[in-house]
């Protein structure tokens, strides 16, 4: 064929492909729905240069969100210790088969050196195996038997606090793990909003979560703006508890917190957080209520 | 009025068998595709702000709020009662429901709750779910319930004697009802799940209607599929050509399955869309419905308050 010939003798370098240009869609009650407004946004790498469109969630679908939480609590919460560590840790097997990925993503959005992005991803990864290990482990440390003056054994033991909604940090992936892996370890099941700047790693995250074995529902994932829909979280009744790890603003954390108080929810303030330093159980811990039962002790 | 219309119809078809098979089935069928489609196109509407509101509280007023358990008790009826009358404690601007529905046996615990309440008491009646006991069993159920105190009656049809294409015996299973209902609404409940086909909706709707029915109404809540938007679309068209005819308006009442303040507005564009405003009372239609009420609340709350409101804060029943 003459004609073709000649055409790759023109171009001598091999073809440009054109990339697909994805636009991402949210994460809610295991499934992966376009925001219900039709919105998104263009999601820029630290360049400027376009990485590709997320969803920009509305009201409507933290609504969504809340209520695929609620529903998914039952079952989550009532899975036994162990079974929702071998879940955890499957997901970080899974994690750690999309590494090179997580890293592209960090690197692109942040703009750092691939090596930092590794370490980034390495050390989330590690953060979620970490927590997994705590998911039969916390209930001795956080629980007690109680010295009673009486014939009964006293025994106090964390339990889940409900559905919880979290601001996820503007840091990428290893943030992002750290406030979601104490939530759900305990068997609370989460609303998060992602960062608004790097929501790439957030909805591989996603991806992850939906191809392991955990029930859809237990995380559900919102990108957009938080600005617009924290308040719709802070506010709605059927959450018990809100982290407000990723609101940087003083005045809007104090307005969410007004909402939050509506129906007592617990809150998490946002603080200084170092998230490559070891966490200790303070998350664990805010995200869990305190029973107590008095067993009455034979004669 | 021209009720006698009604009167001298029901009369003429009564006296034989083949009148009224002829009658019913010269009734033009239902196009399927036809009502499916223009069901689904309605429930796009989109209903907000004010219209939503005043739609929400003419859907609260038009519930009828129904247990209808074998682990029924008088104290969960007594529960049930105090919800009927004030459904949102925390607002005292919250209209009460149409009615509460139980079993015949718990009637007396419903009319003592809601004396003087202006909440009606339905029953049901005649061997429901199922409808398969002798007639005489039947009616004297239905007047068991009404002598209790029950002003309004949900009886089922025999949809054996109908499907075998005895009408001629369903129609005067439904006169006898009516009879022995004296003064109390008659509800007559098609099982709209077991008749197949629209074109069985559509002749079950007029034979009920022939036969003295003050409301037909959907299913029992015991067969799925109950209620539907396409069932309903062809049992309103059946009470708007009924009038037409007869001058007499009949009630329409869909019931089970239906569980979402936005799944009751729907309802709410059907009736606006195929018979009009006249309908839009709770004297013409119902909703037959246990767990709608507290998501009607809900969406009450959310529209008060501006904040999405949470299961937590409603009673279960």
């Amino acid at each position: 064929m003459p004609a073709k010939q000649k055409r790759a003798d023109r171009t001598p370098d091999a073809p440009v492909r054109l990339a697909v240009r994805k636009t991402y869609k949210l994460f809610v009650g295991g499934k992966f729905p376009r925001s219900e407004s039709g919105r998104s946004y263009p999601v820029q790498g630290a360049d400027g240069g376009f990485l590709a469109n997320a969803a920009l969630a509305s009201r409507k679908d933290v609504r969504d969100a809340v209520q695929a939480a609620r529903k998914a609590f039952g079952g989550w919460s009532g899975a036994t210790a162990y079974n929702r560590g071998q879940i955890l840790y499957r997901i970080a097997e899974m994690l750690e088969g999309r590494r090179a990925q997580f890293a592209d993503e960090v690197a692109a959005g942040t703009g750092e050196p691939t090596a930092a992005a590794l370490s980034t991803v390495d050390a989330a990864i590690d953060r979620w195996v970490w927590y997994a290990g705590w998911a039969d482990k916390y209930a001795q440390v956080l629980g007690n038997a109680n010295p009673v003056a009486g014939p009964y054994f006293n025994l106090s033991s964390p339990e889940p606090t409900g559905v919880v909604g979290i601001v996820a940090p503007a840091e990428p992936l290893l943030a992002l793990v750290s406030v979601v892996a104490p939530a759900i370890v305990t068997g609370n099941t989460v609303v998060v909003l992602a960062s608004e700047r790097h929501p790439l790693p957030a909805i591989t995250l996603a991806e992850v979560l939906a191809t392991s074995d955990l029930p859809g529902g237990v995380v559900n994932l919102l990108t957009g703006s938080a600005a617009e829909t924290a308040p719709w979280l802070a506010g709605h009744a059927d959450v018990n508890a809100l982290d407000l790890a990723g609101v940087a603003d003083a005045g809007q954390a104090a307005e969410l917190e007004r909402l939050a108080a509506e129906n007592l929810k617990r809150v998490v303030r946002p603080a200084a957080d170092d998230w490559r330093a070891e966490p200790g159980l303070g998350r664990l811990a805010a995200f869990v209520e305190t029973k107590t039962v008095w067993h009455p002790r034979g004669v | 009025m021209e009720t006698h219309e009604a009167e001298r119809l029901a009369a003429e078809l009564a006296g034989s068998p083949e009148a009224l098979r002829t009658f019913l089935s010269g009734l033009p069928g239902v196009d399927q595709v036809g009502a499916e489609q223009r069901a689904a196109t309605l429930a796009t509407r989109s209903i907000k702000t004010t219209a939503k509101q005043w739609a929400l509280d003419l859907a609260v007023r038009m519930v009828d709020l129904t247990t209808l358990e074998g682990a029924d008790t008088p104290g969960k009826v007594r529960a049930l009662c105090a919800k009927a009358m004030r459904p949102d404690p925390a607002d005292p601007g919250c209209p009460p429901v149409a009615a509460v529905c139980v079993y015949p046996t718990l009637v007396p615990t419903a009319v003592a709750q809601l004396r003087g309440s202006g909440v009606h008491v339905a029953s049901v009646a005649t061997a429901f779910p199922s409808g398969q006991a002798p007639l005489a069993v039947k009616l004297d159920d239905v007047r068991a319930a009404v002598a209790a105190g029950a002003d309004e009656v949900d009886m089922v049809i025999d949809r054996g004697a109908f499907l075998a294409g005895r009408y001629e015996e369903v129609f005067r299973q439904i006169v006898a009802v009516k009879e022995a209902c004296g003064d109390a609404h008659l509800k007559v409940i098609l099982e709209t799940g077991e008749l197949v086909t629209y074109d069985n909706v559509r002749r079950a709707s007029w034979l009920a209607m022939l036969a003295g029915g003050d409301f037909i109404k959907t299913s029992t809540g015991k067969v799925a599929p109950a209620a539907t938007l396409p069932v309903t679309l062809v049992m309103l068209e059946a009470v708007r050509d009924f009038r037409d005819r007869t001058g007499r308006q009949v009630g329409v009442k869909p019931a089970g399955g239906i569980r979402t303040a936005k799944d009751a507005i729907r309802y709410l564009v059907l009736i606006n869309e195929t018979v009009g405003e006249d309908w839009l009372d709770p004297r013409w239609f119902r909703f037959g419905a246990s767990s709608l009420l507290n998501d009607l609340l809900m969406q009450r709350a959310k529209m008060a308050t501006g904040r999405y409101a949470g299961p937590d804060y409603f009673t279960l029943d």
